[in-house]
C-alpha cells in the first residue's frame, strides 16, 4: 500500500522485553559461560557414540586401572576401560534425565497450575489442596520405595522425578496466572471482547513464560542430582547402563587406589550443575520485570 | 494462631493416612514374595514364614491388622532379622541419625544465615561475591561427591580426621556434620540473601535510617526478621531432604544410623522394616512441616493477628 | 537554621549522568515551612534525601554545595554524627504511611527506639520513660486509646492513623527540622486535611522548621510560608507563597497554576433526553472475605441504581474502598454482580454469557487508572491498537497500519513510535495509548476510572483535554470516576458520590457543588484544598472553627 511506503523510512524500532533481556543476560558472563557449557555437553552427548575415543564395553584388561595419559585422558578403570568414555556414555543418561524428566514435569505444573489459576474458585482451592498434600509426601523415600519394589527401571524414574517437581512447576504458574488475570492489561482485553484462547495466547503467557523459563531451568539441575543420588545408592541407573551418579559410586569405592575414578565424574556433574545453575540465575535476573523498569 | 496450628496437624492426619495406605500398597504390590529371593526355601517353611508374618490372610485384612498395629505404635517383626521388631531397629537407629541431622542443621542455619545475611547487606561487592560463589560450590557439589572428596583429603592425604565410625574417635561427627550440612548452608546463604535484600529494600528500613539508628541494629532488628521468613520455611523441606541425604552421609562414613538401616532394608526386600521406616519419616516430615510453617507464621504478626483481634 | 547553597547532585549511571539537582540554594529558619513544589523527576525528594544523607551513593553523587544545619555542614559530618542529626535534629515524613512502617515490629517498638539506641550515650533514655514519651506523644498526634494501641502493630492501623504515627515518631527527638515528603499524597481527602491540621498545630508548639515536599499546590497554598518551585532539578522560582501565586514570576510556575484544574464544565448545560444508555438497577456486589480467614463479607457495591444518558458525562466520587471501581467494573460486567441488573441500550447484560457479551463489548469500553498496568508490556503500539479493531471487523490486515496511524494522529502520538513498546514511553504518553486503544473500535460508552490520577497535573491538563475532545468528537456517553473533587467538577455534567457502596447523594456538578445536601458531601467538598493562599487559609480556618463548634 501507498501509505506503507509513506511512512516505513522514518519508524523507529522498539525494544521489547525479551530484546532487553537478553541483552541482559549477553552482559552476565557467568550465565553466557554457563549457557556454552550447557550447549556444549549436550553437543557432546548427542555426538558420544560417534566422537567418543573408545568403544562403551572396550576393556583392556592387562591395562587395568591407569592413570590419565596420553592415550587416556582420564585414565581407566579397573577394567581398563577409558573413563572419558565412560563419562561421556554416562552424561548422555544424565542429561537425558534431566532434560525429560523435566519436561513431564513441565508439562504436569504448567497445565495444573494455569487450569486452577484461571479457573480459580473452587476448582482452584481444590487443585492447590492436592498439591499441598503431595507437598507433604516425604517423597525422596517413595521414589526409593517405587525403585525397591518395581525394580530399577529408567521409564519409573523420569515418571517418578517429574511427579515430584511438578508441584513447585504448579505453584509457580498458577501464581503467574493468578496475578496475571489480575492485571489492567488482561482486563482490558476483556473489556475488548477479545475471545478466551486469544487472551491466552497473546496475552497471558508470553507474559507467564519468564519465570517459568527461569524455574525450568533451574528443575533441570535438580532433576540430574537426583538421579546421581538415586544411582549412587544403587537405587537408580543399573549397570550395563551408566549415568555420573553410579560412575561416582564406583569411584569412591576405590577412591583411595585410583582418586580419578572418582574426581574426573565428580567434576563432570559439578560442572554441569554449576553451569545449569548459573544459567538459570542470569536468567532470572535478565527476565526479572524488576530490573527491566530502568 | 491457634486454630492455625490445630487446622495443620488435622490436615496433617489424611496425609499420614495416605502415607500408610500407599506405602503398603506398593510394598504389597511388589512382583514376588518377601521370602522368593531367599535361596530354596522349603514349601512348608514357607507357609509356616507366611503364616507367621500373617501373608496369608487376604489384603484387607492385612492392612487393616497393620493400621491399628501402627496407630499403637507398633511397626511389627522384622523380615530379614528374625527375633528383631522394627520398633528396636528405629530405637537404635534413629538417635543416631537425629544426632547427626541437629550438627547439620546447626552447619547449615549457623553458615547459611551469616553468608546470607554479609551477601545481603553489601550486595554486588566482594562481601557479596565470595560467599555466594562459595554457596553456589556448595549447591553443585552433592553430598555423595563432597563426602568422599572430603574423606580423601582431611582424612586419607591430611590425616586430621577420622574417615569412618561414628562416636568411636574424637571428630569423627565433624566430616558427616559437614557432608550433610554444607549443600543446605548454600540453600539457606541464597535464601537469606535474597529475603535480606528483598527486606533492605522497603521503605521501612528507609524510615529506620532516618530514625538515626545504627546500622547493625537496622540490619537485625528491622530487617532480619522478615528476612528470614523465607529461611524458616525452608527448614520443613530441608529437614525432609536431611533425612534423604542421611542415607547416603551414613552409607559413606559406616554410622549406624536409620538410613543406612533403611538402604540396607531396601536391598535385603525386609519389607515390615521399609514399610515402617517410611512411615516413621513421613509421620517427622509432617511434623517438621507443621513446625515450620507454624514458626514462619508466627514471625509475621499480620498472619498472626488474622485469627484474633479485629483489624482497624 | 537550614542553609543549602549551590547544591548538585548528579547520577552516575550506565546510560549517562542525570541531573537530579542543578545548582539549587535555600534557606529556612526555625518556626517557618519551605514548600519544595515540582512534577515527578524535579529533584524534590532527591533534596530531602541529601539533608538526611539518606542518599544512595553511588549512583547518586554530590558535585558540589553545601547543606549547613545550624551552622554544620552536612557533607563534612562523620557517618556517626549524621546518625546523631538524624535521630535528634532531623525527623522526617514519607509518602506511604502503609510501607514506611515496619510491619514486624510494634508500633511503640518502633517509636522509642531511637531513644533507646541513641547513638550519643548521654542522650539514651530508658525503655520506661521512652515508653510514657512514646504514650504522651501518640495521644498528641491524636491516635486514641494510646496506652493501649502502643503495643498494636502497624496494620492494626489505618492508612490516616499510620500516618499520625509516623510523625509522632518523626517529632519524637524533638527535632528542629522536620521533612515532609509529599505527606499527604497516599492519603483520602478528607484525611489530608486532619493531618495537615496536625503538622500545623505541631509545628506552632515546637517551633520547627519544616520542608514540606509536594506536587499539589493546593495544599502548598495553605501550609506554606515560602515555595521553591523546582523543575528537572533547577529552581525554577522562590519567595513568599502570596508572591509566588499572586506575582508568578516564572513561566513553568504558571503553567503548573493553569494546569489546575477550576471551575465547572465549559460549554451549555446538559439536559438528558431519551431513555438512559446505560443503567444498573439495585445493583450489589459482594466480596467474601474467603471462608476460614475470619473476614466478614463486604459489600462493595450496596443497591445502587444509577442511569446514564446519552451524551451524558456522569462523575463518581468517593475515597478510597468506596466502591467506585468496583461499580464501574461491574457495569461492563468485569465483576459479576450478586443482585441487580446493568442495562445496556435496553438489553440486560447481567446474565448474558461471555460469547453474548462480546458483541456489547464493542460498544463499551475502559480507560484504567494506571498507564504501566493497563497495557500488555510484550506489545507494540501497533499491535495493540490493531489488535481490537482487527478483531472486531473495524479494519482489515491491509488498512490495520493505516488505521493505527490515523489513530495515533488522534491522541497525539508520533507516527515514528508506533513499533516500540510502552516501556519506552512516559506516564502520559502510555495513557494516551491506553485512549487510543479505548476509541479504537468507536464505543458509545467509556468507562474511565481516574484516568489522570497517576500523572503530574500538566500531563494531566493535556490528558483531560484530550479525552472531553474526543468525548466531544465521537459523541462518547461517559462514566468518570476519581477521588479528585476538582477534577470531576472541570468534566463532568453530574456527579454521584458513593460511600461505602452506597450513592449517597447525585445530582448536577455545579448544583450539587453550590448546595450540597449530605452531610459527608459537605465534608469532601470543604476537603478541597484551593490553590489559592488567601481562600485555602481561609477554608482551613473555617474547618478549624467549625471543627471548635462541634466539639463543645
Amino acid at each position: 500500500m501507498n501509505s506503507e511506503k509513506r511512512f516505513i523510512g522514518t519508524f523507529e524500532k522498539g525494544s521489547s522485553l525479551w530484546g532487553d533481556a537478553w541483552v541482559r543476560l549477553s552482559k552476565n558472563k557467568l550465565a553466557l559461560a554457563g549457557l556454552g557449557l550447557v550447549i556444549f555437553f549436550c553437543g557432546v552427548s548427542f555426538l558420544t557414540p560417534w566422537i567418543a575415543p573408545y568403544g562403551y564395553e572396550e576393556q583392556n584388561l592387562v591395562l587395568g586401572a591407569s592413570p590419565p595419559s596420553s592415550q587416556h585422558l582420564m585414565g581407566t578403570d579397573i577394567f581398563g576401560r577409558d573413563l572419558l568414555t565412560r563419562i561421556m556414555y554416562g552424561g548422555r543418561i544424565s542429561l537425558f534425565v534431566g532434560f525429560i524428566a523435566t519436561a513431564v514435569a513441565l508439562v504436569i505444573g504448567i497445565s495444573w497450575g494455569a487450569i486452577a489459576g484461571y479457573l480459580g474458585g473452587r476448582v482452584d482451592a481444590f487443585m492447590m489442596r492436592v498439591v499441598d498434600i503431595l507437598y507433604a509426601l516425604p517423597f525422596m523415600i517413595f521414589i526409593i520405595l517405587l525403585m525397591v519394589v518395581f525394580g530399577r527401571n529408567i521409564l519409573l524414574l523420569f515418571f517418578a522425578i517429574g511427579a515430584v517437581e511438578w508441584l513447585t512447576m504448579a505453584r509457580i504458574v498458577r501464581g503467574q496466572v493468578m496475578s496475571l488475570r489480575k492485571q489492567e492489561f488482561v482486563e482490558s482485553a476483556y473489556a475488548m471482547g477479545l475471545p478466551r484462547h486469544i487472551i491466552i495466547i497473546r496475552h497471558i503467557v508470553p507474559n507467564a513464560l519468564g519465570p517459568i523459563i527461569v524455574y525450568a531451568t533451574l528443575t533441570i539441575p535438580n532433576v540430574m542430582l537426583l538421579e546421581a543420588f538415586l544411582s549412587f545408592l544403587g537405587l537408580g541407573i543399573q549397570p550395563p547402563q551408566s549415568s555420573w551418579g553410579l560412575l561416582i559410586n564406583y569411584g569412591v569405592e576405590t577412591m583411595e587406589e585410583y582418586p580419578w575414578l572418582l574426581i574426573f565424574p565428580g567434576l563432570a556433574l559439578s560442572l554441569t550443575l554449576f553451569a545449569l545453575n548459573f544459567l538459570g540465575d542470569g536468567l532470572r535476573d535478565a527476565l526479572d520485570p524488576r530490573t527491566s523498569i530502568d | 494462631m491457634l486454630r492455625f496450628a490445630l487446622g495443620r496437624i488435622l490436615q496433617a492426619i489424611p496425609v499420614l493416612l495416605a502415607v500408610i495406605t500407599i506405602t503398603f500398597l506398593l510394598v504389597h504390590s511388589a512382583p514376588g514374595g518377601p521370602f522368593s529371593a531367599d535361596k530354596a526355601v522349603p514349601p512348608e517353611v514357607l507357609i509356616a514364614l507366611e503364616a507367621q508374618y500373617k501373608l496369608d490372610l487376604p489384603l484387607w485384612q492385612q492392612y487393616s491388622g497393620y493400621l491399628g498395629d501402627v496407630l499403637r505404635g507398633d511397626f511389627g517383626p522384622s523380615f530379614k532379622y528374625p527375633g528383631r521388631t522394627v520398633n528396636e531397629l528405629i530405637a537404635t537407629g534413629f538417635p543416631v541419625t537425629a544426632e547427626l541431622g541437629i550438627y547439620a542443621m546447626l552447619v547449615a542455619i549457623s553458615i547459611g544465615v551469616i553468608a546470607g545475611v554479609l551477601a545481603a547487606v553489601r550486595p554486588n561487592s566482594i562481601q557479596d561475591y565470595v560467599p555466594m560463589s562459595l554457596a553456589m560450590i556448595g549447591i553443585c557439589m552433592p553430598s555423595f561427591l563432597l563426602g568422599p572428596l572430603l574423606v580423601l583429603f582431611f582424612g586419607i592425604y591430611l590425616e586430621w580426621l577420622p574417615i569412618s565410625g561414628w562416636n568411636n574417635m574424637p571428630g569423627d561427627k565433624i566430616l558427616p556434620a559437614i557432608t550433610l550440612g554444607t549443600g543446605y548452608a548454600a540453600y539457606v546463604a541464597r535464601l537469606t540473601r535474597g529475603g535480606m535484600i528483598e527486606v533492605l529494600s522497603q521503605d521501612y528500613i528507609r524510615t529506620a535510617r532516618a530514625k538515626g539508628l545504627p546500622e547493625f541494629l537496622i540490619v537485625f532488628k528491622h530487617g532480619l526478621r522478615g528476612g528470614l521468613i523465607p529461611v524458616v520455611a525452608f527448614l520443613g523441606p530441608a529437614f525432609a531432604g536431611m533425612l534423604g541425604g542421611s542415607f547416603v552421609v551414613e552409607t559413606i562414613f559406616d554410622i549406624p544410623g536409620l538410613g543406612r538401616f533403611y538402604v540396607q532394608a531396601a536391598f535385603n526386600r525386609d519389607y515390615t522394616m521399609i514399610l515402617g521406616t517410611t512411615v516413621f519419616f513421613a509421620g517427622l516430615i509432617i511434623i517438621f512441616n507443621i513446625i515450620s510453617d507454624i514458626l514462619a507464621m508466627w514471625m509475621n504478626p499480620r498472619l498472626q493477628s488474622k485469627t484474633h483481634g479485629p483489624e482497624k | 537554621m537550614l542553609e543549602v547553597k549551590n547544591l548538585k547532585i548528579y547520577f552516575h549511571t550506565r546510560n549517562g549522568i542525570t541531573k537530579a539537582v542543578d545548582d539549587v540554594s535555600f534557606s529556612l529558619n526555625a518556626g517557618e515551612t519551605l514548600a519544595i513544589v515540582g512534577e515527578s523527576g524535579s529533584g524534590k525528594s532527591v533534596i530531602c534525601h541529601a539533608i538526611m544523607d539518606l542518599l544512595e551513593k553511588p549512583p547518586a553523587r554530590i558535585e558540589s554545595g553545601s547543606i549547613t544545619l545550624g551552622g554544620e555542614n552536612i557533607f563534612d559530618c562523620t557517618k556517626q554524627r549524621m546518625r546523631q542529626l538524624r535521630g535528634n535534629d532531623i525527623g522526617m515524613i514519607f509518602q506511604d504511611p502503609m510501607t514506611s512502617l515496619n510491619p514486624n515490629l510494634t508500633i511503640g517498638e518502633q517509636l522509642i527506639e531511637p531513644l533507646i539506641y541513641h547513638s550519643d550515650p548521654d542522650k539514651r533514655i530508658g525503655r520506661r520513660d521512652s515508653r510514657l514519651r512514646a504514650i504522651g506523644l501518640l495521644s498528641e498526634v491524636g491516635i486514641p486509646d494510646a496506652k493501649n494501641r502502643i503495643d498494636n502493630f502497624p496494620h492494626q492501623f489505618s492508612g490516616g492513623m499510620r500516618q499520625r504515627v509516623m510523625i509522632a515518631m518523626a517529632l519524637i527527638g524533638e527535632p528542629r527540622l522536620l521533612i515532609c515528603d509529599e505527606p499527604t499524597t497516599a492519603l483520602d481527602v478528607t484525611v489530608q486535611t486532619q493531618i495537615l491540621e496536625l503538622i500545623k498545630k505541631l509545628q506552632a508548639k515546637q517551633r520547627v522548621g519544616i520542608i514540606f515536599v509536594s506536587h499539589d499546590l493546593g495544599v502548598v497554598a495553605g501550609i506554606a510560608d515560602k515555595v521553591l518551585v523546582l523543575c528537572d532539578g533547577v529552581a525554577m522560582e522562590s519567595g513568599k507563597t502570596e508572591d509566588i501565586f499572586y506575582k508568578t514570576k516564572s513561566q513553568y510556575t504558571r503553567s503548573l497554576l493553569e494546569a489546575i484544574p477550576s471551575g465547572g464544565k465549559p460549554g451549555k448545560e446538559f439536559v438528558a433526553t431519551g431513555t438512559p444508555l446505560v443503567e444498573t438497577s439495585n445493583l450489589s456486589i459482594i466480596f467474601n472475605g474467603g471462608s476460614g480467614s475470619g473476614e466478614s463479607d463486604v459489600k462493595a457495591v450496596d443497591d445502587i441504581s444509577l442511569q446514564i444518558y446519552p451524551g451524558e458525562i456522569l462523575g463518581l466520587v468517593g475515597e478510597s474502598g468506596s466502591g467506585k471501581s468496583t461499580l464501574g467494573r461491574s457495569i461492563l460486567r468485569l465483576i459479576p454482580p450478586q443482585k441487580g441488573k446493568v442495562i445496556f441500550e435496553g438489553n440486560d447484560l447481567t446474565n448474558l454469557s461471555h460469547s453474548e457479551l462480546i458483541r456489547f463489548r464493542r460498544k463499551m469500553q475502559m480507560i484504567f487508572q494506571d498507564p504501566y498496568a493497563s497495557l500488555n508490556p510484550r506489545m507494540t503500539i501497533y499491535q495493540t491498537l490493531a489488535e481490537p479493531m482487527l478483531h472486531h471487523g473495524m479494519a482489515k490486515q491491509e488498512d490495520a497500519l493505516e488505521k493505527v496511524l490515523q489513530l495515533m494522529d488522534e491522541v497525539g502520538l508520533e507516527h515514528r513510535h508506533i513499533h516500540k513498546y510502552p516501556h519506552e514511553f512516559s506516564g502520559g504518553q502510555r495513557q494516551r495509548i491506553a485512549i487510543g486503544r479505548a476509541i479504537s473500535i468507536k464505543p458509545d460508552f467509556i468507562v474511565a476510572d481516574e484516568p489522570v490520577s497517576a500523572l503530574d497535573v500538566t500531563i494531566q491538563s493535556q490528558i483531560l483535554g484530550l479525552i472531553m475532545n474526543l468525548v466531544e468528537r465521537h459523541k462518547i456517553t461517559m462514566l468518570f470516576i476519581s477521588h479528585d473533587l476538582s477534577v470531576v467538577r472541570s468534566v463532568t455534567d453530574r456527579v454521584a458520590v458513593m460511600k461505602s457502596g452506597r450513592v449517597i447523594e447525585d445530582g448536577k456538578t455545579e448544583q450539587l457543588w453550590q448546595i450540597p445536601q449530605d452531610a459527608y458531601t459537605k465534608e469532601l467538598l470543604k476537603s478541597i484544598p484551593i490553590a489559592d493562599p488567601r481562600s485555602e487559609r481561609r477554608r482551613l480556618l473555617m474547618n478549624r472553627n467549625k471543627k471548635k463548634g462541634s466539639d463543645f
